[in-house]
């Protein structure tokens, strides 16, 4: 290397090319520039004369400088030139090798390895003593200097530690073996302060000059911020980017695998530090409750590593109940919603069929309002293995005839139930009575407004008064357990929601259910409120890099210590009380380390590379050269447009997405839509058939209906669409679960799909559109079905109909079942109408509003096609008014009524 | 680098437009083929036209009709009116169509050939409406709206060829024609001196117009210059503005060469730069052809 003032040449014979450029400068300046090429008609003219003065022209003197420039910044470039390079060391003292060795030194660990070997084999070839202090936090007295390879074989077996790392404190004492000729330090740092780091500092910039290397990899760390009800990881880094976070544990079969990965949130940078926070309660409660362990993706780090305990695990409470409800309004009335919001902070709530919740193991089962239930089955199984069941009452149960034999009941119930303070009944709504002073709601007051409409009663029976845990104040039952196996039995007498008592809407509510989970499964443990004097032992304990192992040999701790986190000798790791689990973890706050007075060496070579902007430059210059020949040669245009296609960079604007302008159509103006089955030919039938219901609704009623719509169920965004024909033919694939998930979302927001298997069932047979219908429609959320009742809506919302017929007249047509729940969906409205009739070809017609299909024969044909129609506008009238016309029925009535009271 | 080629219809429009500035134009009176076409050239004789010739005796074969009942009451003899026949001239066109007459100068612009497409048409349309035959060199005489059409069709076909050298066949010159030839004449002239040679022993005339662009009426280049033509002809040189006393002095020598031949072929040579109103051609070609 060679260095002139701030520059350094790594290759100095390249700079003996310099000395060809005045050559160069006499070769360019000697050759003439290209002559410009000129058509000329009259060149026949010119043929044969001679230049009277030939005149040599000669390259402009900025081209020359241009090239030249180019020439001269190409050989510097490659005579890598480096501006301040690293001085060149001086090893004449003794070194002391100094490496971080805690759990966030571990990501780096193979480089700093190699890099300590390096500079002690360095130094002992130079017959210098070395030392190595391994900064894991322990020290045994002062550091042996060495020059044999007993230092190597150290700086080789020595690992990272799963502990946050820690300085030995009293650096003059472990010096103290230091030769006296000064001393050399090579400080193999992870990036971050630890305990005593200043004093060393400065206890070694004392004796001699420090070089700290700084790690390649930056340290990343995953503590737990938050636990609790809702746990929260927060990752940190002194770099801005930064990994995933992989959630790990077992999959239902046992096997570890990752079972999820988190995003990090939004940034937050403090003092060189970045954190971000990951939300993990939004991961599914039964996929939480198996995760094991959260580490970050691709770091190899015990403080990259968050082990899970009972502070990750909330009880799991599966609620089970109809299916989800079918709308906005029916969900908040629903006992489902009031369990919801009552566990939301205590527990983590599962929704599923009741064989998915058993599989995923919760601690609770609540059930509402169910019956039948199996006395031997699974989930009897399950509440003797240690279950709580909580069960609730409801109309269901109250009008199940079988009651009385039901199992899994803590008391047997009398069928029937109790209705208090209705207006058939005499007596008013019941009050709680205050809680037995030594049962599970002990203490809790009892608000007054609290009161009970209705109730199951239940057997009277010798153990009733013992089972019960709650009763209203006429001594009757509210809430009974009783155990079963090692498990429990809940009921409470009461439905879950607010049609029976004003429980649910009270905080009493919350309050009962936190104390019947908090006995259930295993109750969380923190270190906040660890019993006492408790002794724990080390079961599983990660190492540096990560990997949980065995515990060998653990040393048992009090709780005390354990409290302080992960220490010198005290692993993270899981440790074992009795029964109770917790997880030690290595991940602590970062804080970045700053070296005031220390020389920090990277691995990239000190100094700044200049060949990459010589080249630039060089590029540059011959680029301008170009430019410039063009321009003497071509004239200013050519220059100007080689000019532009150099600089102009292809740039692809932007485009926002846009709504399908069809789908806009129909939200603004209200058109049909019908289903694109992947038949054309069907498809064109929808298409002529709505085209012809939309002209009868134009010509009868007040209903303009735009063109129809065709929908790609892929694709389309029906959240803009309110009626749905849906053809269902023999070649449409099944659609993907998004697009199910959307057909879901628009059934529960108030569309409607008509279902045609446009075969009323003519074959009786099973090869027919029902199987279609079955594939097809099977996956959407149907409600119970019947068959369309001769006094529907749908029979006179517009015209009085018989029967609803399409083509064919025969085929039966279902809704939904009007069912005993009040609060109805959609207003009413069935979502979905099935049938076979072949609506769309007895509506159909052509360009010229003539019909496509034959309807029946004669005169009975036109009848139905006629009653066809009748049906398409009694259907969209009931699809766009609801319940509306239903009440219309009664106007007549009302005005009766009113009439009368008005005479009087 | 050359404009599109007009269009025919723009092309007639223009040429019309020229042609109607001057008035109809009446070739000279000069050696007339003996053709059964009408025109307005008497041939001392009786037969067709419009002008009183003489009145002769009728003879056995006269009709009734044809006798001039007016002068015949004056005597006893039956005189039948002879007119003098007359007949037409014919004008025969021909446009150079070397590569060179597509060039547009260094600026771009209208193209020599276009320039000579105009002048041409313009005056075929004169002679048309002075009633007489024209035609492209080489192809059948004729006059009315048809041959207009035809003309105009015709040369607003003609396309440059791709080498540099083009001439008039001599085979195609006949009798009595007046032969009208625009190019540049910067190529070599032996082609040329055939064919004004055979003019001369049809006793056919002509004109021979050179059409120029300024750029080679004015040499305005400097510098390094590699000068070509389509043909591949090519010339190089280190300082083009010293090359231009010697290229003006070759041009005037080459018009002092037509201008000879012009006169010994019993033809006129003329000039005109593209520099220039295309009247003005139009005004000399008027002039040379009538006062003759």
């Amino acid at each position: 290397m060679m260095v002139l003032g701030p520059i350094g040449f790594g290759a100095p014979l390249m700079l003996l090319a310099l000395a060809a450029l005045p050559l160069l400068w006499w070769l360019l300046r000697a050759l003439p520039p290209m002559p410009r090429r000129v058509r000329f008609p009259g060149t026949a003219l010119l043929v044969g004369l001679q230049d009277p003065h030939p005149v040599a022209r000669r390259t402009p003197w900025w081209l020359l400088l241009l090239r030249l420039l180019a020439v001269a910044a190409a050989i510097l470039a490659f005579s890598a030139p480096i501006w301040r390079p690293a001085p060149p060391v001086i090893e004449d003292e003794a070194l002391l090798i100094v490496m971080d060795a805690g759990a966030t030194a571990a990501p780096n660990w193979r480089a700093a390895q190699t890099r300590a070997l390096r500079a002690a084999e360095g130094a002992i070839g130079g017959g210098r003593p070395v030392a190595v202090l391994l900064a894991d936090g322990r020290s045994d007295g002062a550091l042996p200097f060495g020059a044999d390879d007993g230092v190597a074989a150290l700086l080789r077996a020595a690992t990272p530690q799963a502990w946050p790392g820690a300085y030995p404190d009293a650096p003059d004492a472990l010096l103290a073996n230091a030769p006296a000729g000064g001393l050399r330090t090579l400080w193999l740092s992870d990036g971050l302060d630890h305990p005593r780091r200043s004093a060393w500092l400065s206890a070694l910039s004392a004796r001699g000059p420090v070089g700290v290397v700084a790690p390649r990899v930056a340290p990343q760390t995953l503590r737990m911020s938050r636990d609790g009800a809702r746990p929260e990881l927060q990752i940190q880094s002194t770099a801005a980017d930064m990994g995933a976070v992989l959630a790990l544990g077992p999959d239902p079969q046992g096997i570890p695998r990752e079972l999820a990965r988190l995003t990090p949130g939004a940034p937050t940078s403090r003092e060189g530090i970045t954190s971000r926070p990951v939300v993990v309660v939004d991961l599914p409660p039964e996929l939480l409750g198996r995760v094991t362990r959260f580490q970050i993706e691709g770091v190899e780090s015990a403080a990259a590593v968050v082990l899970g305990d009972d502070r990750l695990r909330r009880p799991v409470v599966a609620l089970i109940g109809q299916a989800q409800a079918r709308s906005e309004g029916q969900a908040l009335l629903s006992p489902a919603h009031f369990l919801r919001s009552a566990l939301q902070g205590s527990a983590r709530v599962i929704e599923a069929g009741l064989d998915d919740a058993l599989a995923a193991q919760p601690d609770v089962i609540v059930l509402m309002d169910q019956t039948r239930l199996q006395a031997n089955g699974p989930l009897a199984d399950w509440v003797a293995k240690g279950g709580l069941l909580i069960r609730f009452a409801g109309p269901r149960m109250a009008a199940d005839p079988e009651l009385a034999n039901e199992p899994l009941l803590p008391v047997r119930l009398r069928p029937g139930g109790r209705d208090m303070g209705g207006a058939l009944s005499w007596g008013a709504p019941r009050p709680i009575a205050p809680f037995a002073a030594d049962g599970p709601f002990a203490g809790l007051a009892v608000p007054a407004e609290v009161t009970i409409r209705g109730q199951l009663m239940a057997e009277p029976a010798p153990d009733l008064a013992s089972r019960s845990i709650a009763v209203l104040t006429d001594g009757t039952p509210l809430v009974t357990r009783a155990p079963l196996g090692e498990g429990r039995l809940v009921l409470f007498h009461s439905s879950a929601n607010a049609d029976w008592s004003s429980l649910p809407i009270s905080g009493l509510f919350v309050q009962m259910l936190e104390r019947l989970i908090a006995g259930a499964g295993r109750a969380p443990v923190t270190t906040r409120d660890l019993p006492q004097g408790g002794i724990w032992t080390a079961t599983q304990v990660l190492d540096g890099q990560g990997r949980l192992s065995a515990a060998e040999a653990p040393v048992p701790v009090t709780t005390e210590v354990l409290a302080r986190g992960a220490a010198p000798d005290l692993p993270a790791g899981i440790y074992a009380s009795g029964e109770r689990i917790l997880a030690l973890n290595a991940g602590v706050p970062m804080t970045v380390a700053d070296w005031p007075g220390a020389v920090i060496e990277s691995d990239t070579p000190s100094g700044i590379p200049l060949a990459g902007w010589l080249l630039l430059a060089a590029a540059a210059a011959l680029l301008a050269d170009l430019l410039g020949s063009l321009a003497l040669r071509r004239g200013q245009l050519a220059a100007a447009l080689i000019a532009g296609l150099l600089l102009t960079l292809p740039g692809t604007a932007p485009r926002a997405q846009d709504i399908d302008p069809e789908l806009a159509r129909a939200a603004s103006e209200f058109a049909m839509g019908y289903v694109l089955t992947g038949d054309a030919e069907l498809d064109e039938v929808s298409r002529a058939g709505l085209e012809g219901l939309s002209q009868t609704l134009i010509a009868r009623t007040t209903v303009e209906p735009t063109p129809p719509v065709a929908i790609d169920l892929e694709t389309a965004d029906l959240t803009l669409m309110t009626f749905l024909y849906w053809p269902i033919g023999p070649d449409q694939p099944v659609p993907s679960a998004e697009a199910y998930l959307r057909l879901n979302r628009f059934l529960r927001g108030g569309g409607m799909i008509l279902f045609d298997t446009r075969d009323a069932d003519l074959a009786g047979s099973a090869a027919d559109g029902a199987d279609d219908l079955r594939r097809l429609a099977g996956p959407l959320e149907m409600p119970p079905l019947q068959l369309v009742p001769g006094d529907h809506v749908l029979t006179r919302s517009f015209y009085l109909l018989d029967d609803l017929p399409g083509r064919f007249s025969n085929g039966e047509v279902w809704v939904e079942a009007t069912t005993a729940e009040s609060g109805t969906v959609n207003d009413g409205v069935s979502p979905v109408v099935i049938g076979g009739n072949a609506w769309a070809e007895a509506w159909a017609v052509d360009e010229r509003g003539l019909p496509l299909f034959a309807v029946g024969a004669g005169l009975d044909g036109e009848r139905q096609r006629e009653m066809a129609h009748r049906f398409g506008v009694n259907l969209i009238m009931y699809v766009l008014t609801g319940n509306y016309k239903s009440d219309q029925i009664h106007v007549p009535a009302l005005l009766e009524r009113l009439a009368a009271e008005g005479a009087q | 680098m050359s404009p599109d080629r007009i269009p025919a219809a723009e092309l007639r429009a223009r040429a019309e437009a020229a042609a109607a500035a001057l008035p109809p134009l009446v070739l000279a009176r000069g050696p007339i083929a003996a053709t059964v076409a009408p025109g307005g050239h008497g041939l001392r004789r009786p037969g067709h036209g419009e002008d009183f010739w003489q009145y002769r005796l009728a003879h056995e074969g006269d009709t009734a009709s044809a006798i001039d009942w007016r002068r015949s009451a004056r005597g006893d003899s039956r005189f039948v009116r002879d007119r003098e026949r007359q007949t037409a001239r014919t004008a025969a066109i021909w446009l150079g169509r070397g590569a060179g007459m597509n060039y547009a100068g260094q600026q771009g612009g209208e193209t020599k050939l276009d320039r000579s497409r105009l002048i041409a048409l313009s005056l075929s349309l004169s002679l048309i409406r002075a009633g007489e035959r024209v035609a492209l060199l080489g192809d059948n005489p004729g006059s009315g709206a048809a041959q207009a059409a035809k003309l105009s069709a015709g040369i607003a076909a003609l396309t440059p060829l791709v080498q540099d050298a083009d001439a008039p066949p001599a085979a195609a010159v006949r009798t009595g024609q007046v032969v009208l030839m625009i190019d540049d004449f910067l190529n070599d002239l032996s082609a040329l001196e055939v064919f004004a040679r055979r003019v001369a022993e049809l006793g056919a005339s002509g004109v021979l117009l050179q059409v120029l662009q300024p750029d080679e009426e004015s040499f305005p280049f400097d510098g390094a210059i590699r000068f070509e033509t389509a043909g591949g002809l090519h010339h190089d040189t280190r300082d083009a503005g010293g090359l231009r006393t010697a290229y003006l002095a070759r041009l005037e020598e080459r018009r002092m060469a037509l201008g000879r031949m012009a006169r010994q072929a019993g033809m006129v040579f003329g000039t005109h730069d593209l520099g220039r109103p295309v009247s003005e051609a139009m005004i000399w070609l008027h002039g040379v052809l009538a006062a003759r």
